[in-house]
C-alpha cells in the first residue's frame, strides 16, 4: 500500500502554481487535502508522475461577499464549514452535509474543492453543488471562467476542469429565510460513500425548486418535472429515476426511498 | 529528494525522502516513533490517527513532504497530558481494548470527541459519540468499553467543572 514514485511541486501561490503546468511534459495532478487523491496513489489507482501541491495557495482559501451570493475557496475544508467558520449561503445546509463526509480526521484536511475536482459521484459536495446551483470559477493561463453546475461534472470521475485549470472556489446564492431543504443520504457504515442520494430545496422567496437523485453511476441527477414529483405522481417519479440511470432493481429502489424520504423530509 | 522541516512531539525534525513517504512511515520507520500503528493505508481504519496542528488527521493519506512547516503530535507525547490521563484510566476501567492495536488512533481521537463536543454527557448522547467513532476501527472489543469509556470522561471533566463553580 505505498503509492508509486512521483515528484511533488509546491508552488506558493496560484500564478506559480498555473506555470509549473508548463514545466516539463509529465502527467502531473493536483493534491490539496490528500484525502480522496492519497488513498488512490497507495492503492496505485493513480499513478501520476508528479504532484503538484495546491495546499500552501492564499488564493483558494479566500470566503467573500460577493453581494447576492458568497464565494467559497476551494481550499476551504469540510471541518470549516461543519464548524461554521466561514459565511454560509445556505441556512446551515452546507454545514449539516458537512457533518456527514467521512470522519472528522478526514474532514480536517479534505477541502471542498479537493472532492469536487476528484467527482465521486457519491461524494457529497457534487450532489450538494448541484442542489444549490453553484457557479464553479475555475483558472487557468488564460485567466477566469464560470462553469454552470449543469455543465462541471461529464461523468464519473471527470469533470470540465482542463490538463492545465484549477478550480478556484464557488459561487453559492444566498438562500433567503424562507428556504426549505432536506438531504438525504443510505450509507451502510456510517463515514462511507453513499449507495443513494435524495435532496430537495425549496425557496419561494427566490423561485427555486430543485431536487436531485444522487450517488448514481454518473452525474448528480437534476428532477426535470419537478412539480409532479413532488405531488406525488408515481409516473413522473418513475420517469425520473429511469433517466438518472436507476435500471437496476435495488438501485432504482434504494433511491426511490431516498428521494422519498427527502421530499417527505421537506414537506414537514 | 525533497528536504523539509516540520515539529514532531515538539521537536524541530527534518524530513529527507522521496515525496512518496507517507507521514506514517516516516514516524514509525525514520524517527522510531511506532506509536503510531499502520492498519489499512487508505484512510479507512484510524490506527494510524495523530494530532497535526491541533486537530486529528490521518499519518497513511498525508506525504511527509508536503507537511512542511506543520506540528505533529503523535500518542508518545501525551503522556503527561490530562486529558489523556483520564483516558488511559478510564480505558482500562472500562476494557476498551483488548489486542491495542487501534488504541493510539482510538485515544487520539476520543481525546478529540472530550474537548471538542464537552456537552455530549447525557445517556442520549451515545450515538453521536458512536458517530464521531465510526472513523476509527476495533476488532476486538466490540466498542461497548470504548463508548463507556469516552462517556465516563465526558461526565467525570463536566462534574469538575460544575464543583469548580
Amino acid at each position: 500500500m505505498k503509492s508509486a514514485p512521483f515528484t511533488l511541486s509546491t508552488p506558493v501561490n496560484l500564478e506559480e502554481a498555473i506555470t509549473s503546468f508548463k514545466e516539463g511534459k509529465v502527467y502531473s495532478k493536483l493534491i490539496a487535502g490528500s484525502q480522496s487523491l492519497g488513498p488512490m496513489l497507495n492503492l496505485r489507482l493513480s499513478q501520476p508522475d508528479n504532484l503538484i501541491s495546491l495546499r500552501n495557495l492564499p488564493e483558494l482559501r479566500e470566503v467573500t461577499d460577493v453581494g447576492d451570493g458568497i464565494f467559497i475557496g476551494a481550499g476551504i475544508t469540510h471541518a470549516e464549514i461543519e464548524d461554521k467558520k466561514i459565511l454560509d449561503p445556505s441556512s446551515g445546509l452546507m454545514a449539516s452535509v458537512a457533518a456527514n463526509i467521512a470522519y472528522r480526521a478526514v474532514r480536517n484536511f479534505g477541502t471542498i474543492g479537493g472532492s469536487l475536482a476528484h467527482a465521486d459521484p457519491a461524494a457529497d459536495w457534487v450532489n450538494l453543488m448541484q442542489l444549490l446551483d453553484a457557479k464553479f470559477v475555475i483558472v487557468g493561463p488564460n485567466g477566469k471562467r464560470e462553469v454552470a453546475s449543469n455543465d462541471f461534472m461529464q461523468a464519473a470521475f471527470t469533470t470540465c476542469i482542463k490538463e492545465d485549470e484549477i478550480l478556484l472556489g464557488l459561487k453559492i446564492r444566498k438562500l433567503s429565510g424562507k428556504a426549505k431543504f432536506a438531504y438525504f443520504k443510505f450509507c451502510r457504515k456510517v463515514g462511507e460513500f453513499a449507495e443513494a442520494i435524495g435532496a430537495v430545496l425549496l425557496d419561494s422567496e427566490l423561485g427555486i425548486k430543485r431536487a436531485i437523485i444522487g450517488a448514481t453511476a454518473g452525474t448528480p441527477f437534476l428532477i426535470k418535472n419537478i412539480d409532479a414529483v413532488m405531488n406525488g405522481d408515481s409516473e413522473a417519479m418513475n420517469e425520473a429515476l429511469i433517466e438518472a440511470g436507476c435500471h437496476d432493481e435495488y438501485e432504482y429502489q434504494m433511491h426511490k426511498t431516498a428521494l422519498e424520504r427527502a421530499l417527505i423530509k421537506v414537506a414537514l | 529528494m525533497t528536504k523539509i522541516d516540520l515539529q514532531i512531539n515538539g521537536k524541530l525534525v527534518s524530513f529527507e525522502g522521496e515525496p512518496r513517504t507517507h507521514l506514517g512511515d516516516f514516524l514509525r520507520e525514520t524517527l522510531n516513533l511506532t506509536g503510531t500503528h499502520l492498519g489499512c493505508e487508505h484512510g479507512v481504519c484510524g490506527a494510524c490517527t495523530v494530532e497535526i496542528n491541533g486537530a486529528p488527521a490521518r499519518t497513511c493519506i498525508q506525504f511527509a513532504a508536503s507537511c512542511a512547516g506543520y506540528e505533529i503530535r503523535t500518542i508518545e507525547d501525551f503522556g503527561d497530558d490530562e486529558v489523556m490521563m483520564q483516558l488511559r484510566d478510564a480505558f482500562s476501567k472500562e476494557h476498551a481494548l483488548q489486542c491495542g492495536f487501534c488504541t493510539p488512533g482510538m485515544l487520539i481521537t476520543a481525546r478529540d470527541i472530550v474537548l471538542r463536543l464537552p456537552e455530549l454527557t447525557r445517556p442520549e448522547d451515545e450515538e453521536r459519540i458512536r458517530n464521531e467513532l465510526s472513523g476509527n476501527l476495533c476488532r476486538c472489543t466490540g466498542y461497548q468499553g470504548i463508548v463507556q469509556a469516552i462517556q465516563s470522561v465526558l461526565q467525570l471533566r463536566a462534574m469538575k467543572v460544575k464543583n469548580d463553580h
